[in-house]
């Protein structure tokens, strides 16, 4: 892959070029609104889910709480279990040790299974300067890939396509990296799954090494669990010689137990499934069974960044079923690559600003990538309040100076709403202003951006505090 | 520092507040069902794999269900898994391969379908779950040939995953498979079989 999201304009930049494409919009509405009724269907089959969510909140929290013990427990397990750890500080650094990795296998083609880690930190890339030649399995994965593409979403990356875009893609790409499309491919989905799995397959059965991640890893027991459909996960997890699984340090539960409630709520949250079709979990090497050689990577890469901030670490519970995207109406319009990550819609207007700083423009656009309707605080699985870290990243954005003008405009509100004379004025004058107004205001300088998305509410003539005094309270 | 250190010691910065335990208000048995009515536990099993698309035999002996399995999908070769009981095999006249020693990946690929039994089954999503122990195989045995037949006996069924995960041993390789491979990343649209096996039938064993 050589495309990447470096240098990726601020959000309002990027969104008003998405939105401005019928094509994607239409693409995306339609996959958004059918995951949005299948999760709604399965999510009120279960009696118990709000108990569900509240295990599982609270099981991330216990994790995030006492990480270090958590992760020193994965690290013994996993190398009591055969396996070898690695820590990695950050993207480089992880790049740097799955390359290395690789280099002493002598393998120059290796298979992956969707990783939105591996995504983040650019593994692909990294691995193709080094002359690595890394093919993805998952079907919208490789589409993305075949397509020198981005990924739009965490759960279905090509959801940004449709089925002529899909089959255009297999037609001119699959031949230049391994078997070709069938002859007369057309663009049913099932004749586009089957030209995926002839060319997949030999990939499967020649590859020495697989680079995968992990949805959840064990800390009593140093298990890495794997949730997937298609069974490219499978191949790759179970037919390579070695496995190499690229992790983030918040992917830790406690307990084996704790899986009861993670794999009831993941899929149903996702895909609007029960189960996924296929979960796989393996705890450092089998005997006769698997890879013979397996390597853990941990990777930091701004999660502890996250983690110090008191109101924002709820971001790091999050377990990617993309929920919150799908729900959406600001993703439902721009789609997933106008927030210029892995990791787009609420998640990502969240995480990103977390795990990298608000230095750069691009990240501090995307706190206010936001409606705050709140529709994903009400999907997520894990109950992570979106709302309030998204208005606690604002504050800390205008605080660092960067929306100097809406902070001055908050101070001087603050200042009238705290002294109860000059708000009744304040109040007063804008119900005579109001109806005065012209229906498109656009203020001079700075502040007319304000109106460019938004339309002036009506101004009501009397204030409340007026109508509650004449009326005597509503007894009148 | 090693980045090992220097990760961990950023962790203790953070000084995350304690966390109190997790509230486990969830059911631990399938909605809508009595805990101990297992004819309704193993009707919702049944259920759930035909949702997706298994097909389901229920039987009192494993012989004659196993071939007809075999039979009515057209397998003409099959993948046996060391510790299989030859009981299961009784009925079945086509070609069998045992996986010892192991099968190259060449012709595990090359082969029709490959039967076993499981460790545990959950109902209410429809579940397999598979360890590697006797009966059940390697689990590249398990992914290759088209055609998958499971056999289950009515007293490995669970209702739900809490009662099924409780008696796994996590050090084994485990494989749960809910229906058989599926995608759907070409909009929305469910299409069955993509890598792993596209057909799947259980016999459960009354």
């Amino acid at each position: 892959m050589t495309r990447s999201f470096l240098g990726w304009p601020a959000f309002p930049a990027a969104a008003r070029q998405e939105v401005e494409n019928r094509q994607l919009r239409e693409n995306v509405r339609r996959a958004t609104h059918t995951i949005r009724g299948k999760r709604a269907a399965l999510a009120a089959e279960r009696p118990d889910w709000e108990d569900l969510r509240d295990a599982a909140a609270a099981i991330k929290d216990r994790v995030l709480a006492d990480l270090e013990r958590y992760l020193l427990q994965v690290e013994e397990r996993v190398t009591a279990a055969g396996g070898t750890v690695h820590w990695a500080r950050d993207a480089a650094e992880a790049n740097r040790i799955v390359t290395d990795l690789v280099r002493a296998t002598g393998e120059s083609e290796i298979v992956k299974v969707k990783s939105m880690l591996t995504e983040e930190i650019g593994l692909d890339a990294a691995l193709a300067a080094a002359g690595i030649n890394a093919r993805e399995t998952d079907l919208a994965a490789a589409i993305v890939q075949l397509g020198d593409d981005l990924p739009s979403h965490v759960v279905v990356p090509a959801l940004h396509r449709n089925r002529t875009e899909i089959r255009d893609i297999f037609v001119r790409e699959m031949g230049r990296h391994g078997r070709p499309a069938p002859e007369g491919l057309t663009d049913d989905p099932a004749e586009l799954a089957e030209a995926a799995r002839l060319h997949l397959r030999e990939k499967f059965l020649g590859a020495k090494v697989a680079v995968s991640g992990a949805n959840f890893m064990v800390a009593e027991t140093g298990t890495m669990v794997v949730v997937e459909s298609e069974g490219n996960g499978r191949m790759c997890l179970t037919l390579a010689d070695t496995l190499i699984s690229v992790v983030g340090i918040e992917k830790t539960v406690p307990s084996w137990q704790d899986l009861e409630v993670f794999l009831q709520v993941l899929a149903r949250n996702a895909t609007g499934e029960r189960m996924s079709p296929y979960t796989s979990t393996w705890t450092g090497t089998t005997d006769g069974d698997g890879p013979r050689t397996f390597h853990l990577v941990l990777v930091d890469n701004g999660r502890t960044r996250a983690l110090a901030d008191p109101t924002g670490r709820q971001a790091l519970r999050c377990i990617r079923c993309g929920a919150c995207m799908n729900i959406c109406p600001v993703y439902e319009r721009t789609g997933g690559h106008a927030y210029g990550s892995v990791y787009p819609g609420p998640i990502g207007a969240i995480l990103n600003p977390l795990l990298k700083g608000l230095d750069d423009p691009q990240t501090a656009s995307l706190p206010y990538a936001s409606t705050l309707c709140g529709a994903c605080n009400e999907v997520c699985p894990v109950r992570i309040r979106f709302t309030d870290v998204l208005l606690d990243l604002r504050a800390q954005v205008a605080d660092g100076g960067q929306h100097p003008v809406e902070r001055a405009a908050l101070n001087t509100v603050g200042a009238v709403m705290e002294r109860p004379m000059l708000w009744k004025a304040a109040v007063k004058s804008a119900g005579l202003v109001g109806p005065l107004l012209p229906e498109r205001l656009k203020p001079p300088g700075v502040l007319g951006g304000w109106t460019d998305s938004r339309t002036l509410p009506d101004i009501p003539r009397e204030s409340f505090r007026s109508w509650w005094k004449r009326n005597e309270g509503g007894a009148q | 520092m090693t980045a090992r250190e220097e990760i961990l010691g950023r962790i203790r910065a953070a000084a995350v507040p304690p966390a109190p335990a997790a509230p486990r208000r969830y059911l631990r048995h399938a909605p809508g069902l009595a805990e101990d009515d297992r004819p309704a536990v193993l009707a919702l099993f049944v259920e759930r794999l035909e949702e997706y698309g298994a097909r389901v035999l229920r039987a009192d002996r494993p012989g004659p269900a196993v071939a007809e399995a075999l039979a009515a999908e057209g397998a003409r070769s099959v993948v046996l898994p060391d510790g299989l009981p030859a009981e299961w095999t009784a009925d079945w006249d086509g070609e069998s391969r045992p996986d010892r020693p192991p099968l190259p990946n060449a012709e595990l690929d090359a082969t029709e379908a490959v039967l076993t039994g499981c460790t545990a089954a959950v109902a209410e999503s429809g579940t397999l779950i598979l360890d590697g122990g006797p009966a059940q195989g390697r689990r590249a045995a398990t992914l290759l040939p088209d055609l998958h037949v499971c056999v289950v006996r009515a007293e490995q069924v669970h209702s739900a995953l809490p009662g099924a995960l409780a008696r796994l041993d996590p050090r084994r390789p485990l494989t749960f498979i809910s229906g058989p491979s599926a995608t759907a990343d070409i909009e929305m649209i469910r299409v069955r079989g993509v890598h792993g096996p596209r057909r799947l039938v259980v016999v459960l064993l009354d």
